[in-house]
């Protein structure tokens, strides 16, 4: 009896910190903006989506919003193409110095953006793609790419050898039985990696805030940190912009939990 | 089709499928650390013309730069303090979803969240409670403190959010490095007279000290990079006592243009990083040797 409202104590501390600022955002998203102003501090006497209209209505948020899906879903699809068909050949197929690439596809994941995001723009001037949503989802894909091979090649190594070598005597080249016999197992790396190819996407800040300039490509968390004037913090709107910007990743997280957690243990060598 | 060949085919396969990737890190990581070190060793700003060789100056002059070393120092605290509050935190969380209770699993997509948000959204938020006068941190505790505008408090407010948003991870790892401890260890403990505390120091935590040093390697790696968090929390302020390495990087690139100067802070954090992993990889395979 102790132990169980010592439990729930514990547990009742950790939702606390963990939800807590996110649910504090949520109520201020509610409240009538002049109110959050006046007193950030309060809990709301009157509910307004007056934040939420300001938010799409006087800053181009619809079309912030829709840069950021599209650079998060064209980047996660180019990343897991290329990673699906990398970890099939590095787990499957006869290639020479697979353990070679394995290390140096860690040793990559490693490196700090920061270390990159100035050539990668000093190529996107000279190329003319500043500015574009394609100078973000080239990077983003490329970035993702050593943690998504990294995943999914340790789901593919696990499969039964059989599998592979029925494929083969039943007369499948390479790539038909990737597409047919190997693929449908491996699914659930393939969600765990996409899960984790998307949310870094969605999230990611410091080439987002380089290579961006107008709302022709800027995506929302870019948009978020620019929302602090000179003067004055609007902390309704910067609520209801965040509401809005992690909408998409509780979706995800609530409905794929169990992928993401896959992908997240595979992805620090312990799959 | 002979066997030779049908293998030879396979391999063409390999190639081909192993190309796109192989491409992309090509261009986007390895010719950037490529260009990256080859700019530390020029003056190159753009927008001036200006291009030309001079050799180690850049490195030359980082080393008694203030700011490059105050913002060495910040990231060194940062990551320290970070990094030793989110394993302990974490394995507070992670003992205490390694037991079993009904909605465990909505505990643990819960506990992930502050995880999975976009860390501008955890800054925003965090500015938002830290705001000085009437901000809820300070209605809460009752005190008056101007969190992100004095030095000692905005570093550790840049701590507090870093914290909140990473602690799930390392949570996350822990629990699975807990989750193959074999019970029966625990229990063979329990029947020897072993109290809860023994059974923690003596059992659990040499068994997961692998976990321990993974956690603590990925860690500290991604909190060296801190850039989000400081930009918008504090923005390196006030007078630069919260920058991070990355966010000087950042500022030598696209604020004063000094594409060169800034390779070699970019450059010289690889380096500092590259012989951090060495020592922590050296570490971990000592420990799993041992284990």
């Amino acid at each position: 009896m102790k132990r169980a409202i010592l439990l729930g104590a514990g547990l009742f501390l950790v939702l606390a910190f963990c939800l807590g600022p996110y649910v504090w955002l949520l109520i201020t998203s509610l409240r009538p903006p002049a109110e959050v102003a006046a007193d950030p501090a309060a809990l709301p006497a009157a509910l307004s989506l007056e934040s939420f209209r300001a938010v799409f209505s006087e800053r181009p948020f619809f079309r912030i919003v829709g840069n950021s899906l599209l650079v998060a879903i064209l980047s996660t699809a180019l990343c897991l193409a290329a990673a699906t068909a990398a970890a099939f050949a590095l787990a499957r197929l006869p290639v020479p110095g697979n353990r070679a690439v394995l290390a140096l596809l860690l040793s990559v994941s490693m490196l700090p953006p920061v270390a990159s995001v100035g050539p990668v723009y000093l190529a996107a001037s000279a190329l003319g793609l500043r500015d574009t949503a394609a100078a973000l989802v080239m990077p983003y894909a490329a970035l993702s790419l050593p943690l998504a091979t990294w995943i999914l090649h340790g789901f593919f190594r696990d499969l039964p050898a059989d599998l592979h070598r029925a494929a083969k005597v039943d007369g499948c080249t390479p790539l038909q039985a990737l597409r047919k016999v190997l693929l449908p197992p491996v699914a659930p790396g393939i969600a765990a990696a996409a899960i984790l190819t998307f949310i870094f996407s969605w999230n990611e800040f410091l080439f987002a805030l380089s290579l961006t300039s107008t709302d022709r490509s800027r995506t929302v968390p870019v948009e978020i940190a620019l929302f602090a004037g000179v003067h004055e913090v609007p902390w309704g709107e910067i609520a209801a912009a965040s509401v809005v910007a992690t909408l998409p990743i509780l979706l995800v997280v609530a409905a794929l939990d169990r992928f993401l957690v896959r992908g997240l243990l595979a992805g620090s060598g312990k799959g | 089709m002979s066997r030779a060949r049908f293998l030879e085919s396979e391999r063409r396969v390999g190639f081909l499928c192993l190309a796109p990737a192989l491409l992309a890190v090509a261009a986007f990581s390895l010719a950037p650390l490529a260009i990256v070190l080859w700019l530390s060793l020029r003056r190159h700003m753009p927008v001036f013309g200006i291009s030309r060789f001079v050799g180690l100056d850049n490195y030359a002059y980082l080393v008694s730069d203030p700011r490059f070393l105050s913002s060495l120092g910040n990231t060194a605290y940062v990551v320290l303090a970070s990094v030793a509050l989110e394993l302990v935190l974490g394995l507070l969380v992670a003992l205490l979803l390694d037991r079993s209770f009904s909605g465990r699993r909505i505990a643990r997509a819960a506990v992930l969240v502050p995880w999975a948000f976009p860390t501008v959204v955890a800054a925003s938020a965090w500015g938002f409670l830290l705001s000085p006068g009437f901000g809820v941190v300070n209605r809460v505790l009752g005190i008056d403190a101007n969190w992100l505008g004095d030095p000692w408090l905005a570093i550790h407010a840049v701590i507090l959010a870093d914290v909140w948003k990473s602690t799930p991870l390392a949570a996350l790892l822990l629990l699975a490095g807990l989750q193959v401890i074999p019970r029966d260890l625990g229990r063979a403990a329990l029947v020897d007279g072993a109290g809860a505390a023994a059974r923690f120091f003596r059992v659990t935590l040499p068994l997961l000290r692998p976990t321990i040093l993974v956690v603590v390697l990925f860690r500290s790696l991604d909190a060296f990079r801190i850039f989000d968090v400081v930009y918008v929390l504090t923005g390196g302020g006030p007078a630069n006592t919260t920058e991070s390495v990355s966010l000087y990087a950042y500022r030598l690139y696209f604020q004063t243009l000094q594409f060169g100067t800034g390779s070699a802070v970019s450059i010289a954090s690889c380096l500092v990083m590259a012989a951090w992993s060495a020592v922590m990889v050296g570490l971990l395979s000592t420990s799993r040797r041992g284990a």
